[in-house]
């Protein structure tokens, strides 16, 4: 009852914009350009078909392997700068000037190096998740207290010691900040590489309904998309909340 | 049992030896306090013994022996008392030994069980520290420090976070405590009566540069209760550290 009415406001807004969407839409009357909320959902349901058994798994594949190739970059990236300040020095304002990169601009390009292939997308993926795992997480190990790491020492531990018993658990709520923002992160990736050259995908087939002047069907696997990553958000979370008792009394 | 021989030490980024030539000397078993207005350089004794900061010259020698390259001959605890969030209270007091990293599992827990039940905490080893109170979290931390098995404990200021009550209450704690075990206690604290209160001698940085240590006998026997704070010479002692102590900071 508390969350419900925690959620109300939202929901009441979320509604309020919904109708006026669908008024809006059905005073203008032009599908091809501004379906309407109830017209997406028919849509959505009479391409149910190829939009959960092709496209939906071809872009969730693609954000998957993306996700998990940033994971691991961002994180070594994090645990080296943590542990060198030369690294950080060298890798710091490179990893920073790379997101000032125009990646949607380079990614016709990925497409030209690596064809229609998932890895054009997967590249693309990449790029604009693993900042913020790197940043996050390497903000996490630093947020740690030198009283903290004081004490330790004067109970004889080493490098290791302090990087395993006291960073690698207090930067743990980071790391999960860090994955929540990357999902939805990598599910626009993946979807921007479909846009530019695929053969499947969410992105893909958003673009061949536009071609078509079909707006619903344009606006019919987005939704689904940014649904997918609402949930994939609220597992995270979910485990979050099981994991991580302490957050806030660091 | 810690011995300063001329020890010297300077911050990068000063231009002064905060401690110049500093020796003294305290006895196995001694409660010794260290007073002196913030930042006189109190604390970086404390660092200079855990090895934290690195000394410009002289010795200091605990148990005899120098101190350099030695580990966990000192039980440190913090003003704060650094339990970590994640871990239960248990698993917080096994943290000296884990990193000493010479007994099993088992073993460590007996350890910390028995810890528990001696500084009154039996049953609270599976809780998380935020379900603690003040005074619980102090006793824990000081627990903490004890598992160090280190004979000589410095203890900075650890009281000095909690209010009023919790504060006179862990100091008789604190004291009852050491009449029993006898460990070498360093106490730093910028509270005259908690000095006198607590120790058999006061040291008083007199002034910054640190080049020497006042010390005075504190004139009462153990076992002590507060009421012997309330004696004329026990009176006449707090108003003269309080006087010099002023007389520094008017500096």
């Amino acid at each position: 009852m508390k969350r419900w009415n925690a959620n109300l406001p939202a929901l009441v807004l979320l509604f309020a914009l919904l109708l006026v969407w669908q008024l809006g839409a059905t005073g203008m009357d032009a599908a091809y350009i501004l379906p309407s909320p109830t017209q997406i959902l028919v849509r959505m349901w009479e391409l149910r078909e190829p939009l959960l058994t092709a496209h939906l798994p071809a872009t969730l594949l693609c954000t998957g392997i993306g996700l998990a190739i940033s994971v691991v970059l961002g994180l070594l990236l994090a645990v080296l700068m943590d542990a060198s300040p030369v690294a950080e020095k060298m890798l710091y304002p490179l990893i920073v000037a790379s997101q000032t990169i125009p990646t949607t601009a380079l990614a016709p390009l990925f497409v030209l190096w690596f064809g229609y292939t998932i890895w054009s997308k997967v590249l693309v993926t990449v790029l604009i998740t693993f900042f913020p795992i790197a940043i996050t997480v390497f903000d996490g190990f630093r947020s740690v207290k030198t009283d903290m790491m004081d004490m330790l020492q004067t109970f004889g531990a080493g490098q290791r010691e302090i990087f395993l018993k006291l960073k690698l658990p207090a930067a743990l709520p980071y790391f999960f900040s860090a994955i929540k923002m990357a999902i939805p992160l990598s599910i626009i990736g993946a979807a921007i590489g479909e846009w530019l050259g695929a053969q499947a995908g969410l992105g893909y087939f958003s673009r061949r309904m536009m071609t078509q002047l079909d707006g619903a069907g344009v606006f019919a696997p987005i939704v689904l998309l940014s649904a997918v990553a609402m949930l994939a958000v609220a597992a995270v979370s979910w485990i979050e909340k099981r994991v991580i008792t302490w957050r806030g009394s660091l | 049992m810690l011995e300063f021989q001329k020890v010297v030490f300077q911050y990068d980024s000063e231009d002064f030896n905060i401690i110049n030539g500093l020796s003294f000397q305290i006895e196995k078993g001694e409660f010794v306090s260290v007073i002196g207005p913030s930042g006189c350089g109190k604390s970086t004794i404390f660092r200079l013994v855990g090895q934290l900061l690195t000394r410009k010259a002289g010795e200091i020698l605990v148990g005899g022996e120098r101190i350099d390259g030695r580990r966990g001959y000192c039980g440190y605890m913090p003003q704060r008392d650094l339990l970590f969030p994640w871990r239960t209270v248990r698993d917080n007091l096994c943290l000296p030994m884990e990193v000493r990293g010479d007994v099993s599992r088992a073993e460590m827990d007996r350890r910390a069980e028995e810890t528990l039940a001696h500084v009154g905490l039996s049953g609270w080893g599976d809780k998380r520290p935020d379900e603690l109170s003040g005074g619980m979290r102090q006793r824990a931390a000081f627990a903490r420090t004890l598992l160090t098995g280190s004979e000589l404990l410095l203890l900075d200021e650890p009281f000095s976070a909690l209010d009023f009550l919790t504060r006179i209450t862990m100091q008789e704690w604190l004291l009852g405590q050491w009449e029993n075990d006898h460990k070498t206690v360093l106490f730093i604290t910028h509270d005259v009566e908690e000095a006198i209160f607590l120790s058999g001698r006061v040291l008083v940085v007199e002034e910054t540069p640190i080049c020497r240590l006042a010390s005075f006998e504190v004139p009462a026997p153990y076992p002590r209760t507060r009421a012997c704070l309330t004696e004329p010479r026990m009176l006449a002692l707090r108003e003269r550290l309080i006087g010099m102590l002023r007389r520094e900071a008017a500096v």
